[in-house]
């Protein structure tokens, strides 16, 4: 937390674009906002499972169980260290796409965007690769894949990239256009894999789902049982992804001219810097980030995409949580990722004790909580505030 | 010279519907030459009009004619007999009134908020609560009226919570509407599963849904389309010419304008900003609630997680199609609720039903084409998004 000076916290009555406001909240207090965001959020569940008539303490202890986080704990052993580490693949599994779709986010963001579209860039390329992926039969495994990979994240890109054009030609508000793709890319799902619909499994013609992806353009599962949804490789995609998103950001021309353009995007005008390029080039590459989340999807555990798995997904969403919670950084948005994939997984029916607490219940606790944290978190002022109010506190007791 | 080519702009799109409704009942043409060359006249006509600089209008016209020609071979290709069963004029007429009517009320809530220079997407949470809690209130005061009025105040209250992230934190509306969204989907989902559980909510007796107005009970069109439709319908209706008048025909109207346009020349002539603007954002969550509330007790009669389903995002798009106005936003809204009536009835059409589906996609498309300025462009309120501080 570098501000300088005590009185000088008042929020800066600087030009109101959304750039502008990003940096003053990326100072607004390093680590310090999402924690202090992240206990509240959960102070607030509590308060929800609280008036349930159930105890909060003991519900977090059983979500936090159910996360498989416990794994890491040395003193965990026997059953309950094998059954943690099975729990604990899943939420690596979860995260997997979620650090994605946090990049996704993130991207656009440090260029000034805000792309509420991960989650059709999602599906489109979930849709791209169950098609590459259960089609080209005999086609060697690891050509399949990056075949899967590359198609999937390239429409990504050209969703993403349809809401950049519009905005770098004629100005169309990328929250709008990207709202509405995400529900074009809804109802094409839908359309491809209903009944009758030109995806529609060729073997099971009574079930709105896609045809299986073979067992050659599965991606290798490297901790856990292959039949029993293990962790496959495509986290260390996921984990090189975060790596390329800082370097791309931190490290090349591209990424200075995306940062310039998001801080103020007049200024980098001036300074040469081609302000709709980096707008149709920022959301391109938010969209292959969220793609590219599809496919491993796709390729690492789910393998057939149903009707109901398009309608039902909210990956793209919770990214938007992730990107805001880890502060478009590359570290805060795995920690982030980490978090609400953990949430998702410790609350899903399949490992909350429901004697516990009712993991329906519990599913919309997480919502909850998502939404509080977004809340807090967009509104940095509030940090400020609560800061001056701790100091006054503090100098009234010195 | 801008005159006539006006005028072949206007036909050209007439044209278009034309030749889609020539191949519908009662006409019913069954040859797909007919529709392919009354849509070409169309497009022929809406390139007359490009050339004449008329480009937008033009434009309309050549995709009238394209979608009007595409939809009337569509149409050729399916039987007589199924096509009388799916457009039925009156009771389509019914239908979408009924899917548009949502669709209005959180319309014109958030042409308030967008008006007054704050942006909400948090529309879609603010119509699940009126939902949740529409029904949730019939339930406990044994009336419509109480639900109805409980729904309003759990839309206030978002609209509340929005109002002072927006107004007073000064954070991103954007953000601020999407955790918004959130909550409210994680808030009505909690209470839902809490107080009524797997059993979903209780039959409700026909004191604690929104009644039907009987103006006519024969079986002409008239009677079919309009005589027995729910009370909200006309209350939207009813909504729809008041916001009209409030809006461009009042003082009141005028200041939320200005400052959703101009905020520092508002506040320099006395206009409150931040008045005004909490009035705005509450009241277009107390709007978007009633639709909610509609939905819950006017029209299904029950509560569902995430019952809306992405309807305040139509509503949203409705807005913008419709250019921030009352009237625009209702024809809109009239659009996609028409859409919104036919698509299951195509799906019983046996050689339409994978299509079907895809009508639902049709006010997504519409407004990427009309913010992307193909047909008319759509431009914000000029402050709409920003945060207003007090010099």
């Amino acid at each position: 937390m570098g501000d300088p000076g005590s009185g000088a916290d008042a929020p800066q009555a600087g030009p109101p674009s959304v750039a502008a406001r990003l940096a003053f909240y990326q100072r607004a207090g390093g680590v310090v906002t999402p924690l202090l965001t992240g206990l509240v959020a959960f102070a607030f569940g509590g308060v929800a499972v609280l008036a349930t008539g159930h105890n909060p303490l003991t519900t977090y202890r059983a979500i936090f169980d159910g996360t498989g986080l416990n794994w890491l704990f040395p003193w965990v052993t026997g059953a309950s260290r094998s059954l943690a580490a099975s729990n604990l693949q899943q939420t690596l599994l979860l995260t997997t796409p979620l650090i994605l779709t946090g990049l996704a986010v993130a991207f656009a963001f440090r260029c000034g965007l805000f792309n509420i579209g991960g989650q059709g860039q999602y599906t489109v390329g979930a849709i791209a690769a169950v098609w590459v992926g259960s089609s080209l039969h005999g086609t060697p495994g690891l050509l399949h894949i990056l075949l899967a990979i590359g198609l999937a994240s390239a429409v990504g890109a050209l969703w993403g990239g349809i809401a950049g054009f519009l905005k770098a030609t004629v100005g169309a508000h990328e929250v709008i256009t990207t709202i509405m793709l995400n529900w074009v890319a809804y109802w094409a799902g839908t359309y491809l894999f209903s009944l009758g619909g030109p995806l529609q499994s060729s073997t099971q013609s009574s079930v709105p789902v896609s045809n299986d992806v073979v067992d050659s353009a599965k991606l290798h599962v490297f901790w856990g049982d292959p039949l029993l949804q293990g962790l496959d490789v495509g986290f260390f995609v996921a984990l090189a992804a975060l790596v390329v998103f800082w370097i791309v950001l931190n490290r090349t021309t591209l990424g200075y001219e995306v940062r310039a353009v998001g801080y103020n995007p007049d200024a980098a005008r001036y300074g040469g810097i081609g302000v709709r390029r980096s707008y149709f080039l920022a959301m391109a590459i938010s969209g292959l980030f969220a793609g590219l989340a599809g496919a491993i999807d796709i390729l690492g555990w789910q393998f057939n995409l149903n009707v109901n798995d398009i309608q039902a997904s909210t990956i793209g969403f919770i990214g938007i949580a992730v990107a805001l919670l880890g502060r478009n950084t590359a570290v805060g948005t795995f920690f982030a990722a980490l978090l609400f994939g953990a949430l998702v997984s410790g609350t899903s029916t399949r490992h909350l004790d429901p004697t516990v607490f009712r993991p329906d219940l519990a599913r919309n606790l997480t919502l909850l909580i998502q939404g509080l944290i977004v809340l807090f978190v967009g509104a940095p002022v509030l940090i400020v505030y609560a800061r001056r109010a701790w100091r006054r506190l503090v100098g009234a007791f010195a | 010279m801008t005159r006539p080519a006006r005028a072949a702009g206007v036909a050209g799109v007439a044209l278009g519907a034309l030749a889609f409704w020539l191949a519908l009942p009662p006409v019913a043409v069954r040859s797909a030459v007919v529709p392919i060359a009354v849509g070409a006249l169309a497009a022929l006509a809406g390139a007359w009009t490009i050339s004449q600089r008329e480009l937008r209008l033009g434009r309309g016209a050549v995709a009238a004619g394209i979608c009007g020609a595409l939809l009337g071979v569509l149409a050729t290709r399916a039987g007589v007999g199924n096509l009388e069963g799916v457009v039925v004029w009156s009771a389509l007429v019914a239908a979408m009134l009924r899917f548009a009517t949502p669709l209005t009320f959180a319309a014109i809530g958030g042409m308030f908020s967008e008006r007054s220079g704050v942006v909400n997407i948090a529309l879609e949470g603010m119509m699940l609560a009126g939902a949740f809690f529409g029904i949730w209130g019939a339930d406990w005061g044994g009336s419509w009226v109480v639900g109805l009025l409980v729904a309003m105040a759990a839309g206030a209250v978002f609209g509340l919570v929005h109002a002072v992230f927006a107004i007073h934190l000064r954070a991103d509306q954007i953000v601020g509407g999407t955790a918004i969204n959130f909550l409210a989907l994680g808030l009505t989902g909690f209470l839902f599963i809490d107080i009524y559980g797997s059993n979903g909510t209780p039959d409700l007796s026909s004191s604690q849904q929104i009644p039907d107005v009987t103006i006519s009970t024969g079986n002409d069109f008239f009677s079919n389309a309009f005589g027995q439709l729910n009370l909200m319908i006309w209350l939207s209706l009813a909504l729809l010419v008041v916001s009209y008048v409030v809006m461009f025909r009042t003082p009141i109207g005028l200041r939320i304008r200005a400052v959703g346009e101009h905020p520092l020349a508002a506040d320099t002539v006395g206009i409150s900003i931040y008045a005004t603007r909490y009035a705005a954002v509450v009241l277009s969550g107390v709007l978007a609630a009633m639709g909610g509330a509609y939905l819950s007790i006017g029209f299904v009669h029950s509560f569902n997680e995430n019952m809306t389903a992405g309807r305040g995002f139509i509503a949203l798009a409705a807005l913008i199609f419709g250019k921030w106005r009352p009237f625009g936003a209702f024809g809109a809204a009239l659009l996609f609720g028409f859409s919104s009536a036919l698509a299951p009835r195509l799906g019983g059409v046996s050689d339409w039903s994978s299509y079907a589906v895809l009508f639902q996609a049709l006010p997504y498309v519409l407004t990427l084409i009309a913010v992307a300025g193909v047909i008319g462009r759509s431009i914000p309120p000029a402050a709409v998004g920003r945060p207003y501080e007090k010099q």
